[in-house]
């Protein structure tokens, strides 16, 4: 049955209204769960306030657990979904550039745009450094073509890349992300009782 | 609950995190179920830059090997799936920014430490490296590390262990900016 646009179960322009409608319960979320803050998001790396652990791992969870749902009742094809790409140097590259510019800016695309909204000035001010970067990449894509294309392993899941069935990988993030809620419980309540002191 | 002494002003309260992750983990399952992918912010950015170097001069953004690769189907740049959500999610921000009563004057959010004009520059150059790294990394936090990971893919996990791992790594040298 699933999914429903690209067996064509349901228009092009109905998908692009419920892309609306999708994004709009997305960027409620982000910011209802306190992501609208660049401190609630520095939090989790000064071990203050670990929001961002908490709402993301359990997405990502509750999103793999429901994916193996769907397609063992029948209801998703699952090699109908898209998997994002893996290539290697660049993406690997790319992410500890967007780690350092987490820290520094305190957001990430998504949440400065939810912030923006809200009067954050902060948010804006970064949201402009987004739309700066992405040019500054665009114009010098003839120079990072080679670099951009490199290490391609194709749409390949972890399973394929493993052999480690999916529900495997499941539970393996499952138990990795209770771990990780209840240590930094722990870490959060230590450091909050001693940032005290300091008047932050 | 989720509150900083810095906030207590005004006074701000937060869904619980747990529902908030597990709404958010719905909402991608919703949207995998109808349109096949799971949610992104920054290719939302790219294509507004490709529209503007599309109006700016339409024959070099055509010619050019990164523009040109989103003007070839004769759409508007900005048409897309993506572009869509994105809206979306600006205006669901907004949403419960009213509903919650934290949509304020605009003002500057800082550390304890750190003057307004320095952490505009930093948010303004954090922008700029986050931006350039979602073109290598082939998405953001929500579109490569959050939809990549929640659908198994390689790709998606690490970038999520690698950006968070990074951002960690980095943490003490930013430190004055935050605590």
């Amino acid at each position: 049955m699933g999914p429903l646009f690209p067996n064509n179960l349901i228009s092009g322009e109905w998908n692009l209204l419920i892309a609306l409608f999708i994004g709009m319960a997305f960027g409620f979320l982000l910011e209802a769960s306190g992501f609208s803050s660049a401190r609630n998001i520095a939090g989790a790396f000064y071990g203050y306030n670990f929001v961002v652990v908490r709402v993301f791992f359990t997405a990502v969870i509750v999103s793999m657990v429901g994916l193996l749902y769907l397609g063992y009742f029948g209801w998703l094809n699952l090699s109908q979904i898209f998997i994002l790409p893996t290539y290697l140097p660049s993406m690997i590259t790319g992410a500890v550039i967007m780690g350092v510019g987490m820290i520094i800016g305190g957001f990430c695309p998504g949440t400065s745009l939810t912030a923006v909204v809200i009067g954050k000035i902060d948010a804006l001010f970064f949201a402009i450094g987004l739309y700066l970067g992405i040019l500054l990449f665009a114009e010098g894509y003839p120079f990072l073509e080679k670099f951009y294309h490199a290490g391609y392993l194709g749409h390949i899941t972890l399973t394929e890349l493993t052999g480690i069935k999916a529900g495997w990988w499941a539970f393996g993030f499952t138990v990795i992300a209770l771990a990780a809620f209840w240590v930094t419980a722990i870490i959060e309540k230590k450091v909050r009782k001693r940032i005290k002191e300091y008047k932050f | 609950m989720e509150t900083l002494p810095k906030q207590k002003k005004n006074k701000t309260k937060y869904i619980n995190p747990y529902l908030g992750g597990v709404l958010m983990g719905i909402v991608m399952l919703i949207s995998i179920f109808i349109s096949g992918r799971e949610l992104g912010i920054s290719g939302a950015i790219r294509d507004s830059v490709v529209a503007t170097a599309n109006v700016i001069s339409p024959t070099a953004a055509k010619k050019s090997s990164y523009y040109g690769k989103f003007l070839k189907n004769g759409h508007h740049p900005m048409d897309n799936w993506l572009d869509y959500e994105v809206l979306g999610a600006i205006l669901g921000g907004l949403l419960s920014g009213i509903l919650f009563k934290r949509v304020r004057k605009p003002f500057v959010e800082r550390g304890p430490n750190v003057s307004r004009g320095r952490r505009l520059t930093a948010a303004l150059i954090g922008g700029i490296l986050f931006g350039f790294g979602t073109r290598l990394g082939r998405g953001c936090t929500s579109g490569a590390a959050l939809s990549g990971a929640s659908t198994f893919a390689f790709g998606g996990v690490l970038v999520m262990f690698i950006l968070f791992g990074a951002a960690f790594a980095v943490a003490y040298f930013f430190r004055k900016l935050w605590i």
